[in-house]
């Protein structure tokens, strides 16, 4: 095909959008707030998904020994829990330091309650590794692995939270996954219905090519521009608001509320866009591109 | 150029439109089809362009064998036919130049081409001046002549006219058949299907008739005079 012909065939399809204007409008908005829901239906995500990763990084299981291992023994125990692939650290505790944070956490404000422990540490076999996971859904698995690893007395795990967690990431998953599914279906379904619109209205014209002798694509070419157009268009003004909205939420989150944003660490703009922007494009024309093949298909026998 | 050979076409419904017709037309011919309405002209229009299949027979349009033409060699085999109808069916919203202009971009000619065209072609047809001009803006007639010259843009060895003078008060129709008839002294061959027999008996052209579906003649016309 040659250049000018489908440069002609992008004009059309520009053309049809504006001769359709209420349905491409129509179209354009249903794209833009599909897409626009899904912007905040992921940066929903990706923010809890960043919340949920910090919170896990927190979670630890604690290891504690055989009374009276040497210290190579504990390092050879440490070296083979940090080789499991689920392993993001691992901490060792000392006798004196747990005895420290007992004191933090049990007698903060009343230190002079544990000064009858003096020179008698009463957790002096409680030294420990406090291992961290990289995934808190591997938890179960790796406490089986270290309760068997010889010279282990017993292991802690914080299982609620654990599985609090990633059962928490799981659902919001779902939830996001099904809510775009059916977004994108609705936006699919209506650039559909403009383009069904476009041909009926189209239809003189059409029939007119098809007996001067126009081929198939010529015909369609168009009506594919169309689609993917609004698929654009759709995806553009969307990205547009998100990009302001978001950027506007964080600034007056870190403004006016300071317990909220030292709490919650929201995930800088740029790194949210740098996936939003092209799956949002690819969404936007992908849809526009297959809804209109499949109408084309369904109601123009070329 | 044309040729039917027993040709017989039913529609879906069950009713037959044509029945063993067989016609013959020689390149550069000036044939009328004549007939009253639902007697078949238009089924054989339709038949030439193939965007109907005969039930029975063969029909050969510029010596190829159209039940041989695929659905994708369907636009090339269009291209060597112009069609005019009776509504003129232009395309209401662009202008003159571009009604013409649009059987050009629809085969795909170069820019170039299409810019040289397109004048001189509204030029033959006397609408170089109104190229501008919408479709609403002009007469029966004129609308007319912007559809010959979008049939005839592309050069086609044949021209089929299906009722071209059916909307047209008397004096632009006697100026669409001089046209027609001066396109077909240029070499085209040229088919017009018509209920009119005034410009029949006055064009001294051949003419075939239809009845019902059937062939009932198929003679040279000799021009009428003021005695007829």
């Amino acid at each position: 095909m040659r250049i000018s012909t489908f440069l002609y065939n992008v004009r059309q399809g520009f053309a049809n959008i504006w001769r359709n204007k209420m349905f491409s409008l129509a179209s354009i908005a249903t794209m833009t707030a599909c897409i626009f829901l899904f912007g905040v239906f992921y940066s929903l995500g990706v923010n809890f998904g960043s919340m949920v990763r910090s919170a896990e990084e927190n979670v630890a299981v604690t290891v504690f020994f055989d009374e009276g291992l040497s210290d190579s023994e504990i390092k050879t125990i440490g070296r083979e829990i940090q080789s499991r692939e689920a392993v993001e650290r691992v901490k060792y505790v000392s006798a004196e330091e747990a005895w420290d944070y007992m004191k933090e956490d049990f007698f903060g404000g009343n230190e002079e309650l544990a000064e009858s422990f003096a020179d008698d540490n009463p957790m002096k076999n409680s030294d420990n590794f406090e291992v961290y996971l990289k995934d808190v859904s591997q938890q179960d698995e790796l406490v089986t692995y270290i309760k068997g690893i010889p010279g282990v007395r017993k292991v802690n795990q914080s299982e609620m939270a654990a599985n609090i967690l990633t059962d928490f990431n799981k659902l919001i998953i779902y939830i996001f996954v099904g809510i775009i599914v059916i977004l994108l279906a609705v936006a699919a379904f209506l650039i559909s219905n403009t383009i069904t619109v476009g041909i009926s209205v189209r239809r003189e014209e059409i029939a007119i090519m098809k007996l001067i002798g126009a081929k198939d694509t010529f015909v369609r070419q168009p009506f594919i521009v169309e689609g993917v157009a609004i698929g654009l268009i759709g995806s553009i003004v969307p990205l547009l608001l998100l990009h302001m909205v978001y950027g506007g939420i964080i600034k007056y989150v870190t403004e006016n509320f300071n317990l909220l944003s030292s709490l919650m660490v929201f995930v800088p703009v740029n790194d949210v866009f740098r996936v939003l922007v092209p799956v949002s494009l690819i969404l936007g024309v992908g849809i526009g591109f297959v809804g209109s093949r499949i109408t084309l298909k369904r109601h123009l026998k070329v | 150029m044309i040729k039917l050979e027993h040709v017989s076409k039913t529609y879906e419904a069950g009713v037959q439109a044509i029945t063993d017709v067989n016609l013959h037309i020689r390149p550069g011919e000036f044939v009328f089809i004549i007939g009253a309405t639902g007697s078949g002209k238009s089924t054989i229009i339709k038949l030439l362009q193939k965007e109907l299949t005969p039930t029975h027979g063969k029909i050969i349009v510029n010596g190829r064998d159209i039940a041989k033409i695929t659905r994708k060699q369907i636009p090339k085999f269009r291209r060597n036919i112009g069609v005019v109808f009776q509504n003129f069916r232009l395309l209401p919203d662009r202008n003159v130049y571009e009604n013409v202009a649009f059987a050009m971009r629809v085969v795909e000619a170069p820019k170039r081409e299409i810019k040289k065209r397109v004048p001189q072609m509204l030029s033959l047809v006397g609408l170089a001046h109104k190229y501008r001009s919408l479709p609403k803006q002009l007469s029966g007639g004129e609308q007319q002549r912007v559809a010959i010259a979008r049939a005839l843009v592309n050069e086609p060895k044949i021209l089929l006219a299906d009722e071209p003078t059916g909307n047209l008060d008397n004096q632009h129709a006697w100026e669409i058949m001089r046209l027609l008839e001066e396109i077909n002294e240029r070499g085209t061959t040229v088919v017009v299907v018509t209920h009119n027999m005034d410009f029949v008996r006055q064009m001294n052209k051949r003419v075939i008739t239809i009845k019902k579906g059937v062939v009932v003649s198929d003679e040279q016309v000799e021009e009428a005079t003021d005695a007829d």
